[in-house]
């Protein structure tokens, strides 16, 4: 029932199946050389535990280490989802299985920083500035990525709606002095009042307050975008049914401005409570009841966007992984390594990316994490090169202190 | 350029106070109209009408003196607002058996009988969409009265309390010390935790006030260490295992039937007494530190299900030697937790941090680091005495710089509590003003991470936030909202609460 996508892979026609009228498809491949990359990040806010989301069932030591909350192997009850006879899904992730089969999805694992912190407010900070052990970093990297390819992307380089948070605070990541939108929904971003719309708009573009002046800026040229360009009822495409959680509902806004041609380039959202120092739970619980809103979210968006995903990338990141062992209280403190998840016609699927280093004492980080294996701005910085078309010098400059290496590319993406 | 200008400010002062500047000297504290609107914008949750003229005709110094000393400040106005809120003043134990308990028991039943929704209570109802459920039961509007109730009483006071200080240092250390009533238990104890825990100790010892946390129920349970436990101590720890069957308090967050005993520690609490309570993320500690914390915490345990108060729980407890931070600690008991309250309440990471902190609330989102070294050097000289130390800072030269003044964005609690406020309002309901807060992203006692709010401009001026700002003053200009009446509403003061001036204090 999710396989009827079409997707334009390495520029022919990969396959067409039911539910898309032959002019849709007709104007997609008319619409690909010149249609906007859209890159839609997603930020597990608590550290997720990855070694089960992505369960290396092929270890014996993470058996050991996990008595009490570890996930099944395949084929036993609440079994992993078998992806590669070694790692298989979290079994309350079986939305992604599909995305998986077609070849849309694919894995980086024992990906982080090789920053020592575990604290998760410095560990979100270096993730989001890219600037791993520097805290003086004032902007975040999607913000220098706006930056950097403003002549390109948005000549007037003005466009709010180029870049948009599904929160109400604008998340580090998008923060700087590119133009950038951080919004609870479009429904509820406008002034109901015209009168005082009116008023407000023109004290604050009289306001000498340069913070003030520029968020209020931004914010009325958005809404006056959105009033155009949106409202009304969204109805979602392809049968997609979003779970009516917050992160849900943020995607489906992402998925609403992706389809209404605002110009949006960048989306962020952010999935919390992932912080499960107790109680985590096994295929049920706490993780599993996560995990089913986080995955049946973004499958719900990837079939709400279609043929769009041809030109999208979904990008997972969170903090840092958990420790290898279970901790007292049935669940995990905090590690190193974790798992991210890439979604997209651009990605390379169906395939577990990175060097895995093994769970075994001596191959664990500081003896109790998971080890990192590839710095997590490997995989930022080959969604700027390879999906969002930046070139290696622009590149640079969204990663300060990194020296960006299309070596040192997983090859997760398509050029 | 912005040091060497605060250097000449300082000159000024000096010249001006004739000597050297001394903590708490109220020489330095200026009268000027410009100087008591400041202080009332950082001190209070922002000017009523009339307030400047009175403060200006009492003297700013010696009105700052009395806020240092609240008790004697008469707030029977602000009682009679609190009074009909019935269950402000419960104990947890009350509020666990008779308020959570039978909401949690029906929620059961209706999931075992199929019609309830799968994960009850385990959500941010700040959050969660609650459209299409059933209509809410009476346990369950009894249950909800528990949180309607400490929400309501934090905005009464913001708006009402004569004890300005005391409540914006009361917001302070509660966010210092945060803990989130979304997770499990901690709803029933978080009103507790503000009035036992907090409340009693912002004039008081630093170190009393970590002991009341560290031992309240409220952060055993948010940060799991009612849980951790020795791992050659399982066995006795079987015996306070609560029975998953009679639990309701524990349902998705406690244990379940079939699991495991939990053994070992948990390093949870450890990690965010040293990193966010204490020293600072900088502060100097290491893993192994934070390990050993955990062991000399073990045991340090509470009952959820009766809403029990602390208890130490010998048979959990690791009694073996442990090194923190260079020190020893063989103490033994429950004593090896109080030497880490002690080690860390002296250590010089604290002071700084905490200074920096405070700092950072009234001054600036960068204070200068004269003032945070004065006033850390403070808290190390008196003791951990807070009201030495807010004193230190809320009559310096730097609080009274100019580049302190409408240097702070408001957050989204100072936004609304000063718009009504500084309107005049009769607020006989609450609940609407803590739904704007939701919606302007600061749900009062649901701030998820132990971080509490960040006090910074870059976290709160966004467009989404300014839009929602915008839409409130609308509201308010128009009289919109249920349960609050501005006398003389109008559009123009929907436009002065929206203006970017009433951003900033």
């Amino acid at each position: 029932m999710t396989s009827r996508r079409v997707f334009l892979k390495s520029g022919s026609i990969a396959l067409l199946t039911l539910g898309f009228a032959p002019s849709f498809l007709a104007r997609t491949a008319e619409a690909a050389g010149t249609r906007k990359k859209l890159l839609i990040t997603v930020f597990q806010r608590g550290a997720v535990d990855g070694l089960n989301m992505v369960v290396p069932f092929g270890e014996s030591d993470y058996y050991r280490a996990r008595p009490s909350i570890a996930i099944a192997r395949p084929a036993k009850t609440d079994g992993a989802i078998d992806l590669n006879g070694f790692f298989g899904l979290h079994p309350r992730m079986a939305a992604f299985k599909p995305l998986w089969d077609r070849g849309e999805l694919a894995i980086v694992h024992a990906c982080g920083s090789h920053d020592t912190t575990r604290s998760h407010f410095d560990a979100q900070d270096y993730m989001e500035s890219a600037t791993p052990g520097v805290k003086s970093t004032r902007d975040g990297w999607l913000n220098r990525y706006l930056t950097a390819s403003a002549k390109a992307a948005d000549p007037e380089g003005h466009n709010p709606l180029r870049a948009v948070a599904l929160t109400q605070q604008m998340p580090r990541s998008l923060q700087g002095p590119a133009p950038a939108l951080a919004m609870g929904s479009s429904a509820d971003f406008a002034i109901r009042d015209i009168g005082a719309a009116t008023s407000f708009e023109s004290i604050y573009a009289a306001a000498k307050d340069s913070t003030l002046h520029g968020t209020a800026e931004e914010a009325f040229e958005a809404m006056r975008t959105l009033s155009k360009k949106t409202g009304g009822a969204y109805q979602p495409a392809n049968g997609a049914s979003y779970p009516r959680s917050p992160f849900g509902q943020a995607l489906q806004e992402i998925a609403r401005l992706a389809k209404s041609d605002v110009g949006l380039e960048i989306a962020f959202a952010e999935s919390t409570q992932w912080d499960h120092h107790a109680n985590e739970g096994a295929a049920n619980g706490q993780i599993g009841n996560r995990l089913d809103d986080l995955s049946r979210s973004i499958a719900a968006l990837a079939q709400d966007l279609g043929e769009r995903m041809a030109d999208t990338v979904i990008l997972t990141m969170s903090e840092f992984g958990r420790a290898v062992a279970e901790n007292g209280s049935g669940g995990t403190d905090h590690g190193h390594g974790n798992a991210m998840f890439l979604i997209g016609g651009a990605v390379k699927g169906r395939e577990v990316y990175g060097k895995w280093p093994g769970l075994a004492a001596e191959q664990r980080y500081e003896g109790r994490d998971l080890a990192v294996t590839t710095d997590f701005r490997d995989v930022f910085s080959e969604a700027v090169v390879n999906h969002l078309g930046a070139d290696t010098a622009t590149a640079a400059r969204v990663f300060p202190g990194y020296a960006v290496n299309k070596t040192a590319f997983r090859g997760v993406l398509r050029a | 350029m912005f040091t060497r200008f605060l250097a000449v400010v300082s000159l000024v002062f000096l010249a001006a106070t004739g000597g050297p500047l001394r903590a708490g000297a109220p020489a330095t504290v200026p009268n000027d109209e410009r100087a008591v609107v400041h202080a009332l914008n950082r001190l209070t949750f922002g000017p009523r009408p009339g307030d400047v003229e009175r403060v200006k005709a009492m003297g700013l110094a010696a009105w700052i003196e009395q806020q240092l000393a609240p008790s004697h400040i008469d707030d029977s106005g602000l009682d009679a607002r609190l009074a009909h809120l019935e269950t402000l003043e419960l104990d947890s134990k009350t509020i666990a058996t008779e308020y959570a308990g039978p909401a949690m028991r029906e929620r059961r039943e209706r999931q075992l009988s199929g019609t309830g929704n799968r994960e009850p209570g385990a959500g941010n109802p700040s959050t969660s969409l609650r459209a299409g459920r059933e209509p809410m039961s009476d346990a369950q509007r009894k249950a909800r009265e528990v949180i309607a109730d400490i929400e309501q009483a934090k905005l009464l006071r913001a708006v009402y309390s004569e004890r300005q200080l005391e409540e914006v240092l009361v917001d302070f250390w509660f966010n210092h010390f945060n803990v989130f009533a979304g997770k499990g238990a901690t709803r029933n104890y978080v009103g507790e935790y503000e009035r036992e825990a907090i409340r009693p100790f912002v004039f008081g010892r630093f170190r009393d006030l970590l002991e009341a946390t560290a031992k309240s129920p409220a952060m055993l349970f948010y940060l799991d260490n009612w849980q951790s436990a020795d791992p050659h101590a399982v066995d006795q720890r079987r015996r306070l295992k609560p029975s998953p069957s009679t639990n309701p308090l524990m349902e998705g967050r406690g244990f379940s039937p079939g699991q495991r005993t939990p053994k070992g520690i948990n390093e949870n609490y450890a990690r965010e007494l040293m990193e966010l309570h204490t020293l600072g993320v900088d502060g100097g500690y290491t893993q192994q530190d934070i390990v050993n914390v955990a062991r000399a915490f073990t045991g340090w345990t509470i009952r959820p299900r009766q809403g029990s108060g602390f208890l130490f729980a010998a048979q959990m407890h690791d009694n073996g030697e442990k090194t923190v931070l260079g020190h020893v600690i063989k103490a033994g008991g429950v004593n090896d937790g109080m030497q880490v309250l002690d080690i860390l309440a002296a250590h010089p990471s604290t002071a700084h941090f905490i200074a920096s902190k405070l700092a950072t609330r009234f001054v600036s989102d960068n204070p200068p680091a004269s003032l945070v070294d004065r006033a850390a050097a403070r808290f190390t000289a008196a003791k951990g005495n807070l009201r030495e130390v807010v004193r230190t800072i809320i009559t310096s030269p730097e609080f009274f710089s100019p580049d302190a003044y409408r240097a702070k964005v408001k957050t989204p609690l100072e936004f609304v509590a000063s718009a009504v406020r500084t309107t005049g309002a009769e607020v006989r309901n609450a609940l609407p003003l803590a739904r704007e807060l939701r919606e302007q992203g600061m749900p009062l006692y649901f701030c998820q991470p132990p971080t509490g709010y960040d006090d910074k401009a870059s976290t709160w001026v966004s467009s989404g936030a300014l839009v929602s700002r915008m839409n409130f003053a609308v509201k308010l200009g128009d009289n919109a909202l249920p349960g609050v009446r501005v006398p003389n509403a109008n559009k123009q003061l929907a436009v002065t609460i929206g203006s970017p001036e009433f951003q900033r204090r």
